[in-house]
């Protein structure tokens, strides 16, 4: 070994020579406490901003608001709610409402998605095509611009309700639709007490009919014996009963209708065009679902001797599903979100009805936008928490 | 004896031919023949009406509303708005400069998706560097002898242009930085883009706009105004950047370990092996993904109408609410919805044609 190296090694190994900006561990220290200071100051300085702004102003920060009186009506609401309700109050309003429109557009979404999505792989050309043709053409209009449709083209060209357009005892008219109500009378608990027990026994009877079918090898038509439980014994009960059920029907007085229970056309046109978006990228989700299950297996079952129907409800749709619901819940996701554009109609859901009036009246901008976020925010993270669960207990486990 | 081959017989009229593809894709079996006759039957029964509504009956030429006869589509309403959806409130003797802004991105856009063309590289760098002051300089003007003309002003399909088109060129770079620090091994870095890339995505953007317009204002000292296109074009960046660094990780995620450790093992430091290494081949992959935000962007903007921006689709309802064209709100949407239409189905059939072109077999997935 030259003298020299050997120099350099002891010197080495006695006091290190790298500088500190030449360590990538002391570097990235250095470079994360700048950029904590760097945020800190960015921080302080729209925090010290807003102060000013909010005092000049005359704004006083806090959520005290919450229990003002909001002094405004609300079209909708799931629970009580008058002018003289608070803006906390507002806010519960709100948030139902966004749920209420979630809810039925997910379930909406999802049915006309998956009819939508198998029909594009449809033998027969025209439920192909047919199918294709509705995905292209309104996954690619905006939205907003189909709520508008829906909501200014069509339902409030209806005509007026003393002119309804009548059918199965429902008015429909720019008002709406009225519909008749179920009223619940006395007795009807047993109907429900019924429908428990009809579920309960249908899970017990798939789970024998699968024992069964282990030891014995028979199979045991479950899926219509639990079909007829859960259709039949409610209304055998229903009919023991008397018949504890009336209908609420809706009535022309004066210029509107009375009774019954109305949907209102910003609820239909904002619920139509979710489904009618949304539906087209779950239309596309189950096809591509679908297409990942390798053919392989199709053949495999056939091989088996599985019928058609078989080899669908055991081989492709619990294969297919694992792709599906991680980009189906994005979907159900996506939809809620989408939902906030109902304060363009004015359908009272929480951006209308709190980030829109109530900021407008109160001016906390900060409390009520952090608020609406999150809310949303919350709906995100769970939903995403779901997501890892699932697909935690889906993955396929690897020997 | 005398062998002699036979001519083949033709194949049975039953499987070739129309007849033959009728029976194969249309009436296969009584259910498929079932479906095929009633949608069939819904088909023509909806579809003929909408084309004799569109086309057959419609009204295309005249300048007020009385030159539709009432039986069709009234298309005279566009045709009289026309200048007013694509150009908004600009003034009528500037509106080149808008067409010229939007003939030079067309010819940027056309030269990049042209695999035959040379010069990628630099002409990319033109469009998402250059061009936008250029188009900056044009638009609102103040420079060159150029008449400033006044963001509230712009309006119609350049303003929903504009704003795509900012939103996902100045949402770029900051979703490369956030991807880059969504990959970080600095804790602190990582767990600050993840936040931030979260939140973002995690919230509709109805709720950024209202931010970016009741409380931008609030944050910054007295005196400083922001003028209400560039709030919203601050909330869609800020929006975008968290999507986009979404896409710029799949990207970064599809390049194969060894390319990162080729570059570690030829002593490339952080940035030169980003910069020379990874981002190179990984922007590549990521050109479909961008796209598809893209897409979703430019249906987005119409949002805007909510914070008082006339976008294509504001403009065309406060045409729609002209007392001289009331009631013609039907043929509005419908060309609006053509328009959006149009630009979203071709970009998406793009960005589908270059996912199978750059399906190229390589990459750890």
């Amino acid at each position: 070994m030259p003298p020299d190296l050997q120099k350099d090694k002891g010197a080495a190994s006695s006091a290190p020579e790298v500088k500190f900006w030449n360590d990538p561990g002391k570097r990235a220290l250095l470079f994360q406490g700048l950029l904590v200071a760097a945020i800190l100051l960015f921080a302080w300085f729209i925090i010290s901003n807003t102060l000013n702004n909010l005092e000049q102003r005359g704004i006083t920060t806090g959520f005290s608001f919450l229990s003002e009186t909001a002094g405004f009506g609300i079209p909708m609401s799931l629970i009580e709610y008058s002018e003289a309700s608070s803006y906390g109050r507002t806010f519960v309003v709100g948030l139902l409402n966004t749920i209420l429109v979630s809810v039925l557009g997910i379930i909406a979404a999802t049915i006309l998605g998956f009819i939508m999505g198998i029909a594009r792989l449809s033998d027969n050309w025209l439920v192909a095509k047919l199918s294709s043709l509705y995905i292209e053409i309104f996954r690619n209009i905006p939205l907003l611009l189909q709520i508008f449709f829906w909501y200014f083209a069509v339902l409030r060209t209806l005509p007026s309700p003393r002119q309804s357009i009548e059918f199965l005892g429902s008015y429909l008219n720019i008002r709406g639709l009225s519909m008749p109500a179920p009223v619940l009378e006395d007795g009807f608990g047993l109907v429900g007490i019924a429908l428990v027990i009809a579920v309960v026994a249908s899970v017990l009877l798939s789970r024998w009919g699968h024992k069964r079918q282990d030891e014995t090898g028979q199979i045991l038509p479950t899926g219509w014996i639990s079909f007829g439980l859960i259709i039949g014994l409610p209304l055998l009960a229903f009919f023991a009963a008397g018949m504890p059920l009336s209908l609420d029907h809706p009535e022309l007085r004066g210029f509107n209708f009375r009774g019954g229970m109305t949907l209102l056309p910003e609820l239909v046109a904002l619920w139509l065009a979710l489904t009618i978006y949304t539906g087209t990228f779950i239309a596309e989700t189950v096809r591509a679902g679908i297409l990942a299950v390798p053919h392989g297996q199709l053949e495999a079952a056939s091989a088996l001797g599985l019928p058609k129907t078989r080899t669908l409800r055991l081989i492709i749709i619990p294969q297919a599903m694992r792709v599906i619901i991680p980009p189906l819940t994005s979907q159900y996701l996506n939809l809620t979100k989408n939902s906030s554009l109902a304060t363009a109609i004015g359908y009272p859901d929480l951006v209308a009805v709190f980030a829109g009036t109530t900021l407008n009246q109160t001016g906390q901008a900060i409390e009520v936008i952090t608020m609406t976020m999150a809310v949303y925010l919350t709906l995100s993270i769970l939903t995403s928490i779901f997501m890892n669960w699932y697909n935690k207990r889906m993955s396929l486990v690897e020997r | 004896m005398k062998y002699e081959t036979q001519k083949a017989l033709p194949p049975p009229a039953s499987t070739i031919g129309v007849l033959g593809w009728m029976r194969k894709h249309l009436f296969k079996g009584p259910g498929s023949s079932i479906a095929t006759l009633v949608l069939g039957y819904l088909a023509v029964i909806w579809l003929w009406p909408l084309i004799d509504w569109a086309f057959i009956s419609a009204d295309w030429l005249g300048t007020t509303r009385q030159d539709c006869s009432g039986d069709g589509a009234c298309w005279v309403f566009i045709n009289q708005r026309l200048d007013q959806f694509l150009y908004g409130f600009y003034p009528e003797a500037e509106t080149w400069r808008l067409d010229l802004s939007f003939v030079i991105l067309m010819a940027c856009i056309g030269w990049l998706v042209i695999p035959r063309l040379p010069a990628k590289g630099p002409m990319a760098v033109f469009t998402l560097v250059i061009f936008p002051f250029i188009a900056f300089v044009l638009l609102s003007g103040g420079f060159f002898g150029l008449e400033p003309v006044d963001t509230h002003k712009w309006g119609g399909l350049s303003l929903t242009l504009v704003l795509a088109v900012v939103g996902i060129v100045a949402a770029l770079p900051f979703g490369v930085l956030l991807a880059l620090g969504r990959r970080s091994h600095m804790p602190i870095v990582r767990s600050l883009s993840v936040i931030y890339i979260e939140i973002w995505r995690g919230v509709p953007l109805i709720t950024v706009l209202f931010m970016a317009s009741v409380m931008l204002p609030l944050f910054f000292p007295e005196g400083m105004d922001f003028d209400k296109l560039l709030r919203a074009l601050i909330g869609i960046t800020m929006f975008q950047s968290a999507y986009m660094a979404e896409v710029v990780r799949g990207g970064l995620q599809a390049i194969p370990r060894g390319q990162y450790e080729a570059a570690d093992a030829l002593g490339l430091g952080y940035w030169q092996k980003m910069v020379m290494i990874i981002l190179p081949q990984a922007l590549k992959l990521m050109i479909p993904g961008i796209v598809n935000t893209f897409i979703a962007l430019f249906k987005d903007t119409s949002l805007v109408l909510i914070i008082g921006l006339f976008d294509l689709l504001a403009i065309m309802q406060a045409a729609a609410n002209d007392p001289n064209w009331i009631g013609f709100a039907t043929e509005g949407y419908v060309f609006v919805a053509l328009v959006f239409w149009v630009f979203c189905f071709s970009m998406s059939r793009y960005s589908q044609h270059l996912e199978k072109r750059l399906h190229t077999g390589h990459g750890a997935r």
